[in-house]
């Protein structure tokens, strides 16, 4: 398995990288960590004449915690997310979550931008970012523009981002409260059956403020405010988890794959959620 | 056809220029090119791991690296860590207590334990099995790998606070 021919470019800053993509159209494509886009290429079902390789691009890279505004580049690696203790105070929510993301081999290359960008329902990043309510700053030929997580996912593989745009970078605030990652998946290494980020806040032991998304059990990742609505001004017992997973099943729209039936997806992601919900709770 | 590009390569202490096509993957460059056949290909589907090889510190499925990226990198393969004549601890260890059968995963666990070793020189039995996620053996039951790598751990921590 070898991928199809293609011209390989490794350009050293943003704007040669842009321009290279300017040039080619949609000939070309970035790749990053290559691990969800080198696989298609070997499969040949992604077909590129022109391969441009981020790497070298600086501007790409970094973490920052700048009081509660964290912003990572696109080329940040799983690895280098997990390693970041300042990240891992501020938003132990993205280090929970990416230590269920695949392997360590493949953390070590495949990175944060990637992940979003991909499109693929599968990553976990998508609906984490939706949860955290980030934002995506895409740069293209015509300068650099803002979008947020929760409108940039169209459909599977089709999202916000034109051919001649790069993902430089993704900021939240920082969340406060209570957080929960749970992933149901085969076996370790593997994408998501259900799962689910959680992110709640507590004042007079009610919870004051919730965010909940789902992922890969729709062509996009599911930002479900009904499941949040559920769940606010409620003492997080039972019956509000009850209210807040029915909520979360009129949301979400599973396909039957290799990973089991709909039935079957759709009572995991109930038990998914209702375990994240717990979790966060605890954590508040 | 592409044309081939100028490619250079590190490996396993020795400097490499060679020509390849940038489609090329780094473990068809490693044991066509270099011959080093240590490194196998197991899956061709970057899940198994038997193509593992240290590269710029990180550990990588070679199987997943197209040729061009790899240029200008430095690259470990299981031939750099030891040899018949002079085995690695890990090796050892792995010998000793029957961390193979079949040896086909062998060279990418080595590989793989080297680099979580050098990163976490005293883990825990489930950071070691967490830690080599991302290799599969399909005939020990990994029993023994992780009791080899714990002890190969035990053997070059008690070798560093002996000197
Ligand atoms: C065995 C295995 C298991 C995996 N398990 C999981 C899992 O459990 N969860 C999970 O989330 N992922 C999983 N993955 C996917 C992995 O996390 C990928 O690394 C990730 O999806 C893509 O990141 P990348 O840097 O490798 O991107 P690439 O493969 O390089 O790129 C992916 C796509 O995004 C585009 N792209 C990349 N960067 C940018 C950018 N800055 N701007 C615009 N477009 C960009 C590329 O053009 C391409 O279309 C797994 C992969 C493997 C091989
Ligand atoms: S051959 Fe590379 S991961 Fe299996
Ligand atoms: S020893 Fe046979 S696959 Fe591991």
């Amino acid at each position: 398995m070898i991928p199809a021919a293609f011209e390989y470019h490794r350009p050293d800053s943003l704007a040669s990288a842009i321009a290279i993509l300017t040039e080619h159209g949609d000939e070309a494509r970035v790749v990053a960590g290559g691990h969800s886009l080198i696989p298609m290429m070997k499969l040949r079902m992604a077909a590129i004449s022109h391969l441009v390789d981020l790497q070298k691009v600086g501007e790409l890279r970094g973490i920052t915690v700048a009081g509660d505004t964290v912003t990572i580049g696109a080329m940040v690696t799983q690895a280098e997310l997990i390693a970041h203790d300042g990240l891992a105070k501020a938003a132990p929510l993205l280090r929970e979550a990416a230590l269920q993301i695949a392997d360590p081999q493949v953390r070590y290359m495949g990175t944060v931008g990637g992940n979003v960008a991909n499109g693929d329902p599968g990553n976990d990043m998508p609906g984490l970012m939706q949860c955290l309510g980030a934002t995506f700053t895409l740069a293209g030929p015509g300068g650099s523009r803002d979008v947020a997580a929760r409108d940039f996912y169209h459909s599977a593989y089709v999202t916000e981002r034109a051919d001649d745009e790069i993902l430089t970078k993704i900021t939240f605030t920082a969340p406060s409260g209570g957080y929960a990652y749970e992933k149901q998946k085969r076996k370790i290494g593997d994408y998501a059956t259900a799962a689910a980020a959680v992110l709640l806040t507590k004042a007079g032991g009610k919870v004051a403020t919730a965010s909940v998304a789902m992922t890969n059990l729709s062509d996009t990742p599911v930002w479900s405010e009904d499941a949040a609505a559920a769940l606010m001004g409620s003492d997080c017992g039972d019956a509000a988890i009850k209210v807040a997973v029915t909520a979360m099943l009129g949301d979400i729209d599973p396909q039957k794959d290799n990973r089991g039936p709909i039935e079957f997806k759709r009572h995991v992601a109930g038990v998914i959620l209702a375990r994240a919900i717990t979790r966060a709770w605890s954590r508040a | 056809m592409a044309k081939k590009m100028q490619i250079s390569l590190t490996v396993n202490g020795e400097a490499h220029e060679l020509l390849a096509e940038p489609r090329e993957l780094l473990i068809h460059v490693l044991r066509e090119k270099l011959g080093l056949t240590g490194p196998h290909i197991g899956c061709e589907t970057s899940h198994c791991g038997a193509c593992t090889v240290d590269m710029d510190g990180k550990s990588v499925k070679s199987c997943t690296v197209l040729a061009a990226q790899a240029d200008g990198a430095t690259i470990t393969t299981i031939e750099g860590l030891g040899n018949p004549d002079g085995l690695h601890v890990l090796q050892r260890m792995f010998r000793e207590h029957h961390g193979l059968q079949c040896g086909y995963c062998t060279p990418g666990m080595i590989t793989r334990a080297h680099r979580l070793l050098q990163e976490n020189p005293a883990p825990t039995e489930e950071e070691v099995r967490f830690g080599m996620a991302g290799n599969l053996c399909r005939c020990t039951g990994y029993q023994n790998i992780v009791k080899a790598i714990l002890a190969a751990a035990a053997e070059m921590n008690a070798k560093e606070a002996a000197e």
